[in-house]
């Protein structure tokens, strides 16, 4: 169902906005509805928590969240509005997630390329990969701080913002390489069969059918890892307290929670932000490989 | 043309992700604390502290910035906490010189085999308050009985359940023990009737809070604290720790280990004499919690500290016996203790904190603070 003319491509642009609009939207009238007609303490039932409590601590009314992010972080002096902080430190993580991504969607692509060429290689490696998803990130944070702590080869050392990007990489690189493996065994036996009568080696198949055939697979896994690396950034950031990102951020406000609940919610939306903006920028990406993309660009 | 306009944007993006990348692998400077080094070869240090910058840790960030780490030939480099980052098993595994952790803990990292010594016993008393809104009438450990009571866990706990036990309560069935978020919001809505609190940080974020009921903030007279001090299980926090192999071996430890202890006491002997400029170091260092709130903190933390009879930094021998003897007998609902038998003698030396304040003593700083007073702090809605 491929909208050809320019002006059905500009209709379907609008009403998809529309509807994220109106999603945002819903949001906050599933907010402020259940803050109104919630009961203030929540709903119990059996001694566990079902429905959270309404209060204003709780549950901080959206027009407080707003207010809250245009005043200053705090009261000393030179301190920046919420919002202008919270920019700073999503570009901080979005540069530490960049670095994340990058280095995971390399290796990623070569395990797959690895898998592809050799079967045997993709029996014995795919199953480890998909045991290194089940490690949880908690496990792994520390150690990756205590090794990369040792690191110190002349004037490089280690810094907390690397095992970040290591732990962002560490999650990134998982869908790039099931993604690309899929595309690039993707090509129809005939292709392959045709390849051969060509008398074409594995590299010349690689480049000439399987690459090109793997592009509708790759740009999702592409923007699966940014959102992924975008997560264990944040994550990261917490578990190791790397200094200046989004995710220290959260925390930091989250500690007055007590006294300052609404503050904490601007960095959460920065966050929110810094995932979309990241499946963007790959989306971008993306464009330069079009011609490749069959599939995604009738989707 | 349209689609040489996608490629166009394309390569935009491209290029913008390279910026990115660059801007990521720039960003690596600025991460640590780093002392200025003027010239000379400093010794590079690390101090890894258990938690974000804030004025807990006031007293090495002020040695940092007046320069008396320098003054020490050290380099010195202040790590910050996580979530996930356990101070003693950093330093136990060698990624930094010294950290910051306190003793119970410390004492359960070394049975399970970390190999580190409490050099110098900063907080000389437990922050640790078990705080009630006045008209609960909950004022000592006994009159928890039958309450709602919050712990934080992860080895906060074990100071509480010894003053429950020791008053006669078991904890087990005389208390309700419910898990408090690391915040006071459970106190304020009435779901918990005594809520775990450090004197120098959660219970100033509840006197940073608007009381409902009188439209000012809540005042201390609407609110009673059972302090663990004077119910007599009160455990040793804040400490600094080295690697016990290397104080055993190695001579250039050990002669940093006191240049190390000589420049933070003096830091804490600044941050008693100026307060104000210990929280405002603080603050410049980028902690987000606001001034008002970093200011209350350093001076909380500093009746935790003076006076300090014996001198600053001094492992006093009947706090400690008195923190050996609780984490040995206090059982948690799980029914375990800190530790099991009793530390080795490794676990705690004065030798180098006494050499640091022989050193001290020398340039004629007052390292016992005898005449301390703290200041009146005002705190302001939200911490800010």
């Amino acid at each position: 169902m491929t909208m050809t003319t320019g002006a059905g491509l500009a209709r379907r642009r609008w009403s998809a906005l529309l509807w994220g609009l109106l999603g945002v939207v819903l949001l906050a009238v599933l907010w402020e509805g259940y803050k109104a007609i919630g009961p203030p303490t929540g709903v119990v039932l059996f001694d566990t928590s079902i429905l959270p409590k309404t209060d204003d601590r709780s549950m901080p009314h959206l027009v407080d969240m707003l207010s809250r992010a245009i005043e200053p972080v705090n009261t000393s002096a030179g301190s920046p509005p919420v919002w202008v902080a919270v920019i700073g430190a999503a570009l901080t993580s979005l540069g530490v997630a960049a670095v994340g991504w990058a280095i995971g969607s390399v290796v990623g692509f070569l395990i797959a390329l690895l898998m592809q060429r050799l079967q045997v290689a993709e029996r014995a490696v795919l199953p480890w990969l998909i045991l290194s998803q089940t490690v949880p990130l908690i496990a792994l944070a520390p150690v990756i701080v205590a090794w990369g702590g040792k690191i110190q080869i002349g004037a490089f050392s280690w810094d907390r913002w690397m095992s970040v990007a290591v732990i962002a990489s560490y999650l990134a690189f998982f869908p790039v390489a099931v993604g690309a493996l899929r595309g690039l065994q993707s090509p129809d036996t005939i292709h392959v069969e045709l390849m051969r009568t060509y008398n074409a080696g594995w590299f010349r198949t690689l480049l000439k059918l399987r690459l090109p055939a793997s592009v509708p697979y790759l740009l999702p896994a592409l923007r699966l890892g940014a959102a992924s690396a975008i997560v264990g950034t944040v994550v990261a950031e917490v578990s190791t307290g790397y200094k200046g990102g989004i995710g220290r951020m959260i925390i930091e406000f989250a500690q007055s929670g007590t006294s300052d609940p609404a503050k904490a919610y601007a960095p959460i939306a920065g966050a929110v932000v810094l995932g979309l903006v990241s499946a963007g920028i790959v989306a971008l990406i993306g464009l330069t490989l079009k011609r490749f993309n069959r599939q995604e660009a009738a989707s | 043309m349209k689609h040489s306009r996608r490629i166009t944007l394309g390569a935009a993006a491209i290029a913008a992700s390279a910026a990115l990348i660059l801007s990521g692998c720039s960003s690596s400077s600025g991460t640590g604390d780093t002392a200025s080094s003027s010239g000379g070869a400093l010794t590079p240090v690390k101090l890894q502290l258990q938690w974000f910058t804030q004025a807990q840790f006031a007293g090495y960030y002020a040695a940092l910035d007046q320069g008396y780490f320098a003054d020490e030939g050290l380099d010195v480099t202040i790590v910050e906490g996580g979530t996930d980052i356990v101070p003693q098993t950093q330093l136990a595994d060698g990624a930094v010189d010294y950290a910051v952790a306190w003793v119970p803990k410390a004492l359960a990292s070394r049975e399970q085999g970390a190999g580190i010594t409490d050099v110098a016993q900063i907080l000389q008393k437990s922050g640790t308050l078990q705080v009630s809104m006045a008209d609960k009438n909950i004022t000592t450990a006994a009159d928890l009985k039958g309450k709602t009571v919050g712990n934080w866990g992860y080895g906060n706990e074990f100071e509480m359940f010894a003053g429950i036990t020791k008053a006669g309560l078991d904890p087990a069935t005389d208390v309700k023990l419910v898990q408090q978020a690391f915040d006071e919001s459970g106190l304020l809505d009435g779901s918990i009737d005594a809520a775990q609190a450090e004197t120098y940080n959660e219970y100033a974020q509840i006197l940073e809070t608007m009381n409902p009921a009188t439209g000012k903030l809540y005042q201390p007279s609407d609110l009673n604290v059972i302090d663990w001090n004077t119910e007599g299980t009160a455990m040793l926090q804040d400490a600094i720790w080295a690697n016990t192999e290397k104080l055993n071996s190695d001579q250039a430890y050990q002669d940093q280990t006191v240049k190390f202890l000589t420049a933070a006491l003096k830091g804490w002997i600044y941050a008693r004499d100026n307060p104000e400029k210990a929280s405002a170091i603080v603050v410049a260092k980028g902690s987000q919690l606001g001034a008002s709130h970093q200011l209350w903190q350093t001076n909380e933390i500093n009746k935790l500290i003076w006076p300090s009879a014996a001198g600053v930094g001094i492992i006093d021998d009947a706090s400690w016996k008195q923190t050996v003897d609780v984490a040995m007998t206090a059982k948690n609902l799980e029914g375990t203790t800190v530790i099991t038998k009793a530390p080795d003698s490794d676990a705690y030396t004065n030798t180098y904190v006494q050499k640091a304040l022989d050193a001290l003593k020398a340039e004629g700083v007052d390292v016992t603070g005898t005449s301390y007073k703290p200041i009146t702090v005002t705190l302001t809605e939200g911490g800010k």
